[in-house]
């Protein structure tokens, strides 16, 4: 039998060598630098599915320090199984203290979806982004598309979104809407709900986007203008929850989901798991506030 | 009823890892060692240190142990470990002209330079089940090595040297086309840098380097069979081991160690340039760690393919080649569709309700709380 000794695991603080956590710094710092703006890295293989929120942890586990407090979620819940197996894997590469309490912790991490929550100045909010190329479904090829961006050549995205109105009335794109950063770059938000899309916009935190099977970064820093793409005439709405309900609180102002009942019956319950504990708690709660939300406030009052 | 609040993830990923441990033990038959996966599963262990991209035959034989032998996990387990460890080194340009041959072949010519060595290859074995495998024992094991060794005559063993390859001759005829001059020549490392296109020519031998043998040899068949226009022969196809040379912060070049690689030359004609240009040779390469044929085989149809682009035709695509043939990245992505994605189908399926709204088909919407209609 093979000698032990040699394969005893001895791995660096989070993970990934020292090297290559520089690199992927250095990358972030120019993504930060040129808002929406995709920049490509090495992208190591991580001990994690591709696909599965490799680029994430990449970002993650680049600028985590001991004293970060960590909280990830998977479409909206700390409970996802995805969502803990990570928050296993960063606690045991780092020994951070991990969090479900939005306000507590300092790194998010989030697959598909922004806390219900106002983020602030001393938090960084990290999305696993499956495709970074908002032009991918007008455009196959990626040295076309990084040309498109140079050239802020966004015509070919105008035009599906009119199309998309002419044929079905709406533009139809759900998850992953597509925004425009700071007057400049459009970029994928990763596949959020619309609902979310205003909370990015001039977001008191510092948004960082990690793709890890397509090797981009990208980011959106604090106080940043982030706009959906709409006409004058035919406008960006968030997902329509004013018919329904929370079952267990009644709210209806947070991204509910969609759940059926062993009898068959229809029932919708608030998405984010721990804006859900807190309401159910009567804890404080302090939720984003962007134009279509505080319309919606304004129209129930 | 179980839903969003229950804490029960970590719960339910602990049990099912203990499960699939279960699972791989639960016959409670002798445990397998490492050394005889190296050692009889070798052409498994091959494919994980190519498509792992990193030469660690133990680390792999544990690997495909640890994966109860599927070995797309097995090499994804091998290159996740790549990540932990730091590139300190390049080697130096290893030279294939060094290999110490363990089997050679061309298609191209009768006799070539040093002769057809078949070496081990199951090529012409019969591929008829074996049934007498099932009962094997060390007693037959040593019989056979002790009969084989037996008829292996050491003192020709020592005078085996390196052979002349069959591009040479090409070359010397002037048969070869040369490089074009405008080619990009640079060298990428695809481990540090996302490959961006079009990529070099280094960038583009790397990701097949590494790439799945299946996905390789799906892109490659089809460009011979008909979506594209690959008709190569084997130039040259050697499988052997390598030195491999570092140097040292001091400036000496030192002897690392050897790795057993599998190269092949295809050749194809190609005419040069304008139509009525001479038509000429070009040699398409393949180099991958560990004996596989298949494997190299089509990298170097694909090299070929991939000089002369052509959106009509999958093989000769770039893009589509390297991305798509990328084991790890591909079988990731396909198995992320088990996870939730209620979020991002609620987000659709709230754009889908009204749209049918608004062409009046409306779809029979359900009252919260009532229960269905429906027979369940």
């Amino acid at each position: 039998m093979v000698e032990n000794k040699k394969y005893v695991n001895k791995y660096n603080f989070a993970f990934i060598d020292e090297a290559t956590k520089k690199e992927i710094r250095r990358k972030l710092l120019k993504a930060v630098a040129i808002p929406g703006y995709q920049v490509p890295y090495s992208s190591p293989e991580m001990p994690i599915s591709r696909g599965w929120g490799t680029g994430g942890l990449h970002v993650t586990l680049a600028v985590i320090g001991k004293a970060d407090v960590f909280k990830i979620i998977d479409q909206g819940s700390d409970a996802s199984v995805n969502a803990c197996n990570l928050r296993e894997f960063v606690h045991m590469m780092t020994n951070c203290k991990t969090t479900y309490d939005t306000t507590e912790a300092t790194l998010i991490q989030t697959r598909h979806r922004i806390v219900e929550e106002e983020l602030n100045e001393n938090q960084i909010y990290i999305y696993q982004v499956p495709q970074p190329e908002p032009l991918r479904s007008v455009e196959r090829y990626e040295n076309k598309t990084r040309q498109m961006h140079g050239e802020a050549d966004y015509a070919k995205m105008w035009v599906s979104l009119y199309e998309s109105f002419v044929r079905h009335g709406d533009i139809m794109f759900g998850a992953g809407y597509p925004v425009k950063v700071n007057d400049r770059y459009v970029m994928a938000p990763s596949p959020i709900p619309k609902w979310d899309i205003p909370n990015i916009n001039d977001s008191k935190a510092l948004h960082l986007f990690g793709a890890g099977r397509e090797k981009r970064l990208y980011a959106v820093p604090p106080y940043t203008k982030v706009e959906p793409l709409e006409f004058e005439d035919v406008k960006f709405h968030p997902e329509d929850f004013s018919s329904y309900e929370c079952f267990k609180t009644g709210y209806n102002k947070a991204y509910l989901d969609e759940l059926y009942f062993d009898d068959g019956s229809k029932h919708y319950v608030i998405n984010d798991s721990n804006f859900l504990d807190k309401m159910v708690g009567h804890a404080p709660l302090n939720q984003h506030s962007n134009k279509y939300l505080d319309k919606l406030k304004h129209e129930q009052e | 009823m179980g839903y969003v609040a229950v804490k029960g993830g970590t719960d339910a990923i602990h049990n099912s890892q203990e499960l699939v441990e279960f699972y791989r033990l639960k016959d409670a038959v002798t445990p397998l060692d490492i050394k005889q996966i190296r050692s009889q599963l070798r052409l498994a262990v091959d494919k994980v240190i190519g498509e792992g991209g990193l030469y660690a035959p133990d680390y792999a034989a544990i690997a495909l142990k640890q994966a109860e032998g599927e070995v797309f996990e097995a090499a994804f387990i091998l290159r996740a470990f790549r990540t932990t460890l730091q590139r300190r080194y390049y080697s130096e340009t290893i030279n294939t002209r060094e290999m110490f041959v363990k089997r050679k072949i061309s298609a191209s010519f009768r006799e070539i330079p040093g002769g057809q060595i078949l070496g081990p290859t199951r090529d012409y074995t019969q591929r008829i089940l074996d049934t007498s495998k099932a009962v094997e024992t060390p007693e037959d094991v040593e019989k056979f090595l002790k009969t084989f060794e037996s008829k292996i005559n050491r003192d020709k063993l020592q005078s085996i040297k390196t052979y002349a390859k069959v591009i040479d001759l090409l070359k010397e005829e002037g048969l070869l086309k040369r490089v074009d001059p405008n080619e990009d020549r640079s060298l990428a490392d695809i481990t540090r840098e996302a490959i961006r296109f079009p990529a070099p020519r280094s960038a583009r031998l790397q990701m097949m380097c590494r790439a799945e043998t299946g996905g390789l040899m799906a892109m490659g068949y089809s460009s011979m069979r008909g979506f594209g226009s690959a008709h190569p022969t084997v130039g040259e196809l050697r499988y052997g081991s390598l030195p491999v040379r570092i140097k040292d912060p001091s400036g000496r070049v030192r002897y690392a160690g050897k790795i057993e690689v599998t190269e092949a030359e295809m050749v194809s004609s190609v005419s040069v340039g304008k139509k009525k240009a001479i038509p000429k040779f070009t040699i398409g390469y393949g180099l991958c760690f560990g004996q596989n044929d298949t494997k190299v085989i089509c990298m170097g149809i694909l090299d070929t393919t991939m000089r002369s682009p052509d959106v009509n035709a999958p093989a000769n695509d770039q893009e589509f080649v390297l991305y798509h043939t990328e084991g790890i990245e591909s079988m990731g992505f396909t198995n992320h569709l088990k996870l939730p994605h209620y979020v991002d189908f609620q987000s659709g399926l709230n754009s889908i309700r009204a749209a049918m709204d608004r062409n009046t088909e409306k779809a029979p919407e359900q009252k919260q709380g009532e229960p269905t209609l429906l027979p369940l």
